[in-house]
């Protein structure tokens, strides 16, 4: 396929919504290449950072690049993508790494997480248990889960090497004498395989077990870092933790205001300048499907949709 | 490479080493053998080469020439040449390194507590009650108000972060520890104080040490033996009392006369 | 009654014909034309293509309007469409010392061979608004127009640092003729210890405000001893030539204008090498001085391991350095934390909402009862 761009002279309106001149997927096959090798390395040293030659993409760094490089080299014609950020799929990031994708490689795009072959996502793992078979794509800002214990790379890498997390746990511990607690709320770290310690990208500890023994593949990609990481289907994940201080998750007194569901992670909304509340399924293909299914919430009747309004003063968009 | 570890071996044996910086001489040619529960002094000025050759013995530093055997728990491993995940292995479990300077030797901004559970935690404990017990259990040993295992070295006294430094050190019960003018910067009742639990604790332990110093009171305190270093060379060797009431070379008696004696 | 938010899709496209409309302006006044940029804000351009790694000035150009004149915006619209680039073939080094010279100056010599040659510079200028550019100067080009020299420049000038070295007074560059290849941060990851090519990629692409305000850290004693003498700075076109493996010679492909600078510093010498003045090197696409001479500062400060001299502020220290360099990776860093983070902030809600109700419950800070126990057994057993 040819790759050259053809200069246009003209920026205004007419220019063509499909964006020919570009490879399947933007990158190159080399670039592709390239990354399938790393992912094949990433997924042969379960947890382990493997250094890329992440490109520049039209999306800024930060927004997802490591994730959109990753998917780019993994998707095909015949592929299903969702793109999820925060749990939901008509958030603004995700809605725009998705229309990326459908510019660019014309593929088929979903909200269901059951119809998707690969998931990219930022924040969050889907409610529904994903299967093998399944790709799930993590956007990730910092891949280095000791970058705030000691911001020195060469050190870092010594101590992955050679397996030295002691300072790891002193954080842990710290943590326990101040707070009574691990002050950890996202982005809580594991051990992958008995062997690495893994940042699970900045999702809430909420859904660290569901990457235990995950039935899917799961990939991490970090663009303005450089670096590939991966948890094979059916591999250990285990977030750190001392015996008498164990590992818990985030658990809600309410039940989703929408479907009633009693074990998702929940979003809350303010709803007025009162402070009052409203707890709702942060899924939002979950919340559908069992809403579909039957189930409700106690405010499932004045639910009502809107559209997010872009502009100025007085003058709406939407 | 590994012989059986027994009693008739050296726990440190020293072979000829050298480190240069560029055509300067950092130390020449020094041998020694220290055995198990010894305590060997090495002194001289500053500039002597004394803390570059604990440097090189301690690990930290890649001697130019000669080499370092260690008789470790799991048999006799060369320490210039080892790989250096055995390396670090024995450096964090078997071995110790108390600095002149406690900013190198602590993390100033983890708690006492952290300071002396992290050797604890690095070598496989889990249990944050477990480590807490001891890390109390170690504060009381060096004298440091338990109230205190929650408040970070830089709220403590010069005494104190040396004597943290210790159990931070100890707390693995390692079987030979480095020490580099440990007592250097506190003040003189301070220091007496310091000697003597570091006295107590090596003798209650079986440590064996390597100790660094231009203070030779602390080495008549502290060691059995003494190597005397001027400009990189050991100059003169031999029992501590021996050395310090007889010196033969001319430098040392000039370092003895020196100071007053007791 | 809650109103769930739905269809960011149209928001997103509706916002961007927002942007095209502001980008326009008022309707009234004649839309920029590319060749405008490309001759009137000649400067913008250059940065732009420097940073972002592409000579192209037309490019340059439609970037600076698209940005609406944000620089850093044009430098990410230049690097993303260099992604897409098929690379055919690299370069031979550029030969600067043959460079046809507009511009040419050393301040470590009062006269250097060939001459100095002020060219085009705002050095002197007063910085006095001129209220005369309020109004197109339309077609009247005399007032700007500089008079023409009787003799053309001589080509071929030859480098103030060549001229030291013949004396052997400063390091031989000249030495690194093995032909490895170069590293490439667009292709490979940074790679610490990072080796001088990749360390002068990184900066000549770095952001100039960041590269300049560390040198300038450094000028004021937050690093190396001692304060670098400008060895030269030159501007002008150099000739590019490529080595096609068909024909096996080079062939001359284009002409790109480039800055050069080199600084001298001071290195006393040690155990094993002579005192000598070592160089400090920058160069950038187009004419942009003042980022030639900040990168050749931070290279030399970056050589402080490979000298054997300490390095202990933050211009020296190649991770801060180069990991934080680029605008593009930068601004993208830290303008996501616009993208939404509620489950993230849900989560720290929930942690901190717990640790206000112990508070409140007066337990003591931050321990539960099962530690203070602990720590009763604790003390009982000694």
């Amino acid at each position: 396929m040819k790759k050259q761009l053809k200069r246009q002279s003209n920026t205004g309106k007419d220019r063509p919504r499909i964006m020919a001149g570009y490879n399947f997927a933007y990158l190159d096959e080399q670039t592709k290449r390239m990354i399938r090798r790393t992912i094949l390395k990433a997924v042969a040293i379960p947890g382990y950072q493997v250094p890329f030659g992440s490109r520049e993409m039209p999306l800024p760094y930060g927004w997802g690049t490591g994730g959109i490089q990753v998917t780019a080299s993994l998707i095909g014609p015949e592929d299903t993508l969702k793109v999820i950020d925060q749990g939901a799929d008509d958030t603004t990031n995700a809605v725009s790494i998705r229309r990326f994708f459908s510019r660019t490689a014309g593929v088929h795009t979903t909200t269901r997480t059951r119809e998707a072959t690969i998931i990219q996502t930022r924040h969050r793992i889907p409610e529904t248990h994903l299967r093998n078979g399944q790709i799930i794509v993590y956007q990730v800002p910092i891949p280095e889960p000791l970058r705030f214990i000691e911001p020195r790379a060469k050190e870092v890498l010594r101590m992955h090497a050679l397996k030295e997390y002691g300072i790891m746990f002193v954080k842990l511990y710290e943590d326990i004498s101040r707070y009574g607690r691990i002050a950890k709320a996202f982005d809580y770290p594991v051990l992958v395989n008995d062997r690495y310690v893994m940042s699970p990208s900045p999702i809430p500890k909420f859904d660290n077990p569901k990457m235990d023994c995950m039935p899917a593949l799961q990939i991490f990609g970090a663009g303005r870092e450089k670096r590939i990481y991966s948890v094979p289907p059916y591999t250990k994940v285990k977030s750190l933790d001392f015996e008498d201080y164990p590992f818990e998750v985030e658990r809600w007194s309410r039940c989703c205001a929408l479907c009633g569901s009693d074990n998702s992670y929940l979003d809350e909304i303010i709803m007025d300048d009162r402070g009052s509340k409203l707890f709702v399924c942060s899924d939002t293909d979950h919340c559908n499907e069992r809403v579909a299914g039957g189930y409700k919430g106690n405010q499932a009747e004045s639910i009502e949709e809107a559209q997010i309004s872009t502009g100025t003063g007085a003058r709406k968009c939407a | 490479m590994c012989m059986k570890n027994s009693d008739d071996i050296p726990l440190l044996k020293v072979e000829s080493i050298s480190k240069y910086y560029g055509r300067r001489i950092g130390c020449l040619g020094i041998e020694f053998e220290l055995w198990p529960g010894e305590a060997l002094g090495i002194v001289g000025e500053s500039g002597s080469g004394k803390t570059t050759l604990l440097n090189c013995i301690s690990g930290q530093l890649e001697p130019s020439e000669g080499a370092v055997w260690y008789s470790s728990n799991g048999g006799v491993i060369d320490m210039c040449n080892a790989p250096e995940p055995q390396r670090r292995l024995v450096m964090r479990t078997e071995m110790g390194t108390v600095y002149q300077n406690p900013r190198d030797g602590l993390r100033m901004h983890v708690s006492a507590g952290g300071n002396i559970g992290e050797r604890l935690m690095a070598n496989g404990l889990r249990h944050y009650g477990q480590v807490r017990r001891r890390a109390l259990n170690w504060l009381e040993k060096v004298e440091i108000d338990q109230e205190r295992i929650d408040d970070t070295p830089d709220t403590f006294s010069g005494g104190m972060q040396q004597r943290l430094q210790i159990a931070r050190n100890l707390v693995t019960r390692p079987r030979l520890i480095f020490m580099d003018e440990p007592t250097s910067g506190l003040d003189v009742s301070v220091q007496a104080r310091l000697l003597d639990l570091l006295r107590g604790l090596v003798t209650e332990l079986d440590l064996s040490m390597v100790i660094v110093t231009h203070d030779l009171a602390v080495t008549r305190l502290l060691a059995h033996r003494l190597i005397v270093m001027r400009g990189g060379k050991a100059v003169e060797s031999g029992l501590t009392d021996q050395v310090l009431d007889d010196p033969q070379h001319p430098y040392t008696q000039l370092l003895v006369s020196s100071i007053l004696q007791p | 009654m809650y109103v769930a938010v739905k269809g960011g899709e149209q928001a997103i496209a509706n916002a961007h014909k927002l942007l095209s409309e502001k980008r326009r302006g008022d309707q009234a006044v004649p839309e920029l034309e590319i060749s405008q940029i490309k001759e009137q804000l000649g400067l913008s351009v250059d940065r732009v293509m420097t940073e972002g790694s592409l000579y192209d000035r037309e490019l340059a150009a439609i970037a600076i309007k698209q940005a609406q004149g944000d620089l850093v915006e044009a430098i990410f619209l230049l690097r993303a469409y260099r992604t897409t680039l098929p690379r055919f073939g690299f370069s031979e080094p550029i030969e600067t010392s043959r460079m046809e010279i507009q511009r040419r100056i050393s301040s470590s010599f009062k006269d250097i061979p060939g001459g100095q040659v002020l060219g085009p510079t705002y050095d002197y200028t007063h910085r006095l608004i001129d209220f005369a550019l309020e109004i197109p100067d339309n077609g009247n080009s005399e007032t700007c127009r500089a008079e023409v020299a009787a003799e053309a420049i001589q080509n071929a000038m030859p480098r103030v640092a060549d001229l030291l070295l013949a004396e052997g007074l400063i390091e031989d560059e000249a030495t690194d003729n093995d032909r490895r290849p170069v590293a490439d941060l667009t292709r490979d990851p940074l790679e610490l210890p990072a080796e001088r090519d990749a360390r002068l990629q990184n900066l000549a692409r770095g952001d100039e405000g960041f590269i300049l305000s560390l040198a300038y850290s450094i000028l004021r004693g937050f690093g190396a001893s001692g304060h670098p003498f400008l060895g030269e700075i030159r501007f002008g076109e150099v000739t590019v030539e490529l080595v096609p493996e068909e024909l096996g010679f080079p062939i001359e492909v284009g002409e790109v204008s480039v800055t050069e600078c080199i600084m001298f510093n001071r290195f006393m010498g040690s155990a094993t090498t002579s005192p000598k003045f070592v160089r400090g090197y920058g160069l950038a696409f187009g004419h942009c001085e003042r980022k030639a001479m900040a990168m050749a500062i931070i290279d030399y400060a970056l050589r402080s391991r490979e000298l054997g001299e300490r390095s202990e502020y933050p211009a020296q220290d190649e991770e801060f350095v180069l990991f934080h360099s680029d605008n593009i990776q930068a601004s993208g860093f830290v303008e996501h934390l616009k993208l939404p983070h509620y489950v993230d902030f849900q989560a720290d809600l929930v942690l901190m909402r717990n640790r206000q109700g112990e508070f409140r419950d007066g337990k003591k800070e931050g321990r539960d009862e099962r530690e203070l126990e602990d720590e009763k057994a604790a003390k009982e057993a000694e």
